[in-house]
């Protein structure tokens, strides 16, 4: 289970990103969270892993306090964290496989990984990654010569490397067109029904949030709108959260 | 826009002072410099500027074998009073005939040539009774043997014997052949492009390292609480002490056992096996939970000993390419500079050794004092921490103040312990507490970011010393030659290249740092597998870049007595020998048009 309590972000400057947001997660739960750009989404999910250093609030996550957690401890906890982003973040110049690899950096002896040295039960953990979602035979090209669907896919594997117990993915599908969106979204839906891994999702179309989510939670300019079932979100709901002039589409 | 609304006269009287202006600038910028067109036209000048181009456009490269045909001819300068004794020509060789057969200084005289070789060319002589030679002129033979000449005899003292005029017919034979300058002019330019060969990889090696340090994205995330930063100061200088020391030690057993061919295998065996077993302690396939105490003391003892058994290989492989490398010398024959090469290597070792491992013990205890520091500060209450601080920033601050101190009483001698250590290490202390109480003992201050700018200014300031000044240092130090010229191009190639190269660090893709980042890995394979992929295109342009500035600079290092062409380019430029220096020049052209092909090539092919 995920705690998140009294979670506030200050940038420098006075951005004020995250209120004082609290919600929790439930192992193996599917959450969706919604909001325009700028809400604070982003933001949200890198506190979670501690990319971005929350100013104040706790985040338990298994009764361990994750905003507490030394330089070292910090590390065993992200490797249990794995990531997707929107723009993929994929080393470009990089082969596919090494891109897969670099998600088990976190298990990985330091010296032997930094001579590119991975051990036999790694390579055969990448391969059936890659195979898991359908790119085992772009191993050896570079990861800009995939295409963006592609990418994203390689993204989930490397994520997937980390043997995840959460999955934080920060709008997958927003440079995807509807099609690929979908069958992002159906891996991650795999990956939290099959490996239960509890999934984190900032999504920007209602009707993925319908279709995937069991739970979608909203922020508005850093606060929390919104914590309950998407179906709850009706007309009135939704331009709370968007704001009064916004219009559903799709 | 409103400039334009105003009125006219106004905006003439404008234009017309900012016009008066730029004439008074240009004006004043022609008699700063001398400007004088007169001169341009001066016919001495033109004749000499003629000479000088001439000289220029006939390279000193190609020559041919020649015979020579001296002929001379007895010549009064003035006339003796009284009559003129017959002069005698032998008209069975070669023979000249002047005209008249005597005459006063700077009287014209014409010397007719006979029977010659055709087709030769050569000077005509006054030879003055001293022996000294005064050029008449230079003639040409038809295809008869004959020439014709008028020339100026030269302003001489009155001298009352017969002195001489003499035509030299040179004639080239044989094929031709490169001239004694252009071999030298090729062995120079050799010797530059290895200057450049040498300063460039040198220099991008170490500055490799360097550039990460002074790139500021890489830099600004490393915070440590003031327990960290203090320990880690304290460290750094404790472990350079201790790690010089060391192998300054093992260094001398090392040599003292030198002898003994059956110490020596001992020693390295044993050595290897130490460090065989260190590695099995403390290199683990996966990293572990985050271990306890007893898992990294006996780390620590497995680090120490594996790091002594290197510093004890080390040695023993400098000693022995040393050796090896004198004993090859004589049988490789022409290849004997591999021999060199090997005892240079060895030598190089040998002196940093004790340089290397004074620094990774000084990193292994400054990182040691920075992780307990952290550890303190995480794990102790708030209270206990401000007086652990209390404590140790003032020693870090003394040890520190203590150390710029002795750095300032090398360079000034003030030799005054008080001032150059007890002041400045008492104000340290002082510093040190005064920041603890400053500070919140937890927050973490920005010490990367404090490195970086250090890093970065310590860059900008030897980068702004130009090597043309730098060798002046290194001639002092090594002498003059190339190798002077090779340490301070490559010291200054250092320098610019950790500025370039850390500038594409910091513009390099954020976006799979944090990728990488959030899978857990530590800082080192976060550089390895997100930043080194994307740094080696730009890098690798950079350094082609900096391999042509490097040619280019070692052409004319030589000025300073940094070895390499330029040095000859200087020496015959003082010795007025165009023809030389014009030799060089199209070297230099030749090497640093044909170095820019072949980097943008290289370039074009990795970007």
């Amino acid at each position: 289970m995920l705690e998140v309590k009294n979670l506030t972000k200050i940038y420098p400057g006075d951005v004020l990103a995250l209120d004082n947001v609290s919600f929790t997660v439930e192992s193996g739960e599917f959450l969706a969270v919604i909001g325009l750009s700028g809400s604070g989404k982003s933001t949200l999910l890198r506190c979670i892993n501690r990319l971005v250093e929350p100013t104040d609030g706790q985040i338990i996550w298994n009764g361990v306090d994750v905003t507490q957690a030394s330089q070292d401890e910090l590390l065993h906890i992200r490797r249990k964290i794995g990531m997707v982003f929107q723009h993929f973040n994929l080393v470009n110049r990089s082969k596919v496989i090494t891109n897969v690899l670099s998600g088990r950096l976190g298990y990985a002896n330091s010296v032997l990984s930094l001579l590119n040295r991975f051990s036999r039960k790694d390579m055969e953990m990448a391969m059936a990654q890659m195979e898991r979602v359908g790119i085992a035979d772009q191993a050896n090209k570079r990861a800009d010569e995939l295409s963006g669907g592609q990418q994203q896919r390689v993204g989930i594997a490397r994520a997937m490397m980390q043997e995840p117990e959460i999955m934080l993915a920060d709008e997958p599908v927003a440079s995807l067109d509807p099609v690929l969106a979908h069958s992002i979204m159906q891996h991650l839906e795999d990956v939290n029904k099959d490996d239960g891994v509890m999934v984190i999702c900032s999504l920007h179309f209602l009707d993925l949030v319908h279709r995937y989510a069991h739970r979608a939670i909203a922020l508005n300019e850093g606060k929390l709108m919104f914590d309950g079932s998407p179906k709850a979100i009706d007309d009135a709901k939704f331009k709370e959260i968007y704001g009064r002039d916004a219009e559903r589409v799709g | 826009m409103k400039n334009f609304r105003k009125k006219p006269v106004v905006r003439w009287l404008i234009i017309a002072s900012v016009i008066i202006a730029v004439v008074v600038v240009y004006a004043f910028g022609f008699s700063v410099t001398d400007v004088n067109f007169a001169t341009t036209r001066e016919e001495q000048r033109l004749t000499s500027l003629t000479r000088i181009l001439r000289a220029l456009a006939h390279p000193d490269i190609i020559e041919y074998d020649q015979v020579e045909q001296n002929v001379d001819v007895p010549f009064h300068l003035p006339c003796p009073p009284g009559s003129t004794p017959p002069i005698s020509v032998d008209t069975s060789g070669a023979y000249i005939v002047v005209s008249p057969a005597c005459a006063g200084p700077g009287d014209a005289v014409t010397i007719e040539g006979f029977k010659f070789l055709p087709n030769t060319s050569g000077p005509v002589n006054f030879i003055a009774q001293s022996g000294v030679s005064l050029q008449l002129g230079s003639f040409q033979t038809d295809s008869n043997g004959s020439f014709q000449l008028t020339g100026e005899l030269p302003n001489r003292q009155p001298v009352e014997e017969a002195q001489a005029i003499r035509a030299t017919a040179r004639q080239n034979i044989g094929p031709p052949r490169i001239s004694r300058t252009g071999e030298l002019v090729f062995e120079k330019i050799v010797e530059t492009v290895f200057i450049a060969l040498l300063a460039t990889t040198f220099g991008a090696i170490l500055a490799i390292p360097l550039s990460f340090i002074a790139a500021q994205n890489l830099m600004s995330e490393i915070r440590s609480p003031l327990t960290s930063v203090s320990l880690t100061l304290l460290g750094w200088p404790i472990g350079i002490f201790l790690g010089g020391a060391v192998a300054i030690q093992i260094g001398r057993l090392a040599e003292s056992i030198l002898g003994d061919t059956a110490f020596i295998s001992g020693s390295l065996a044993l050595s290897a096996l130490a460090i065989g077993l260190a590695s099995v302690t403390t290199v683990s396939r996966e990293k572990e939970q985050i271990s306890d105490v007893s898992t990294r003391l006996i780390r620590t003892v497995g680090y120490v000993v594996g790091g002594i058994a290197a510093i004890v290989i080390s040695y023993l492989v400098a000693y022995i390419m040393l050796l090896v490398g004198d004993a090859l010398i004589e049988p490789l024959g022409p290849l004997g500079f591999l021999g060199n090469f090997v005892h240079q290597l060895g030598d190089s070792l040998l002196m940093l050794t004790p340089v290397l491992a004074a620094l990774i013990a000084g990193g292994a205890l400054g990182s040691l004092g920075g992780s307990v520091g952290q550890r303190a500060s995480d794990r102790l209450d708030s209270r206990t921490v401000r007086i652990i601080n209390l404590g140790v920033a003032a020693l870090a601050g003394a040890a520190t103040f203590a150390l710029i101190g002795a750095a300032i009483d090398w360079f000034y001698q003030i030799l005054d312990i008080n001032r150059t250590f007890v002041i400045p290490a008492i104000l340290g202390a002082i510093g040190g507490a005064l920041l603890t109480l400053r500070v919140d003992p937890r927050q973490s201050l920005p010490i990367g970011y404090w490195v970086y700018f250090v890093t970065r200014t310590i860059l900008n300031g030897i980068r702004s010393v130009e090597p043309l000044i730098m060798v002046i240092v290194f001639v002092v130090w090594v002498g003059i030659g190339p190798f002077a010229g090779a340490v301070a191009l490559a010291l200054h190639t250092v320098a610019a290249l950790g500025k370039l190269f850390s500038e594409q660090v910091e513009s390099i893709a954020e976006g799979p740092l944090e990728a990488v980042r959030a899978t857990g890995a530590n800082r080192a394979q976060v550089i390895k597998f997100a930043v080194v992929p994307q740094i080696v295109p730009p890098y690798i342009s950079f350094l082609m870049y900096r391999w042509d500035i490097n040619v280019r600079f070692s052409t004319i290092i030589g000025f300073a007595g940094g070895g390499g062409i330029g040095f000859l380019l200087q020496q015959n430029i003082r010795l007025l020998d165009y023809r030389a220096a014009s030799a060089a020049m199209l070297a230099i052209a030749i090497v640093v048009s044909s170095m820019d092909y072949i980097s943008s090539a290289i370039r074009r092919r990795f970007v």
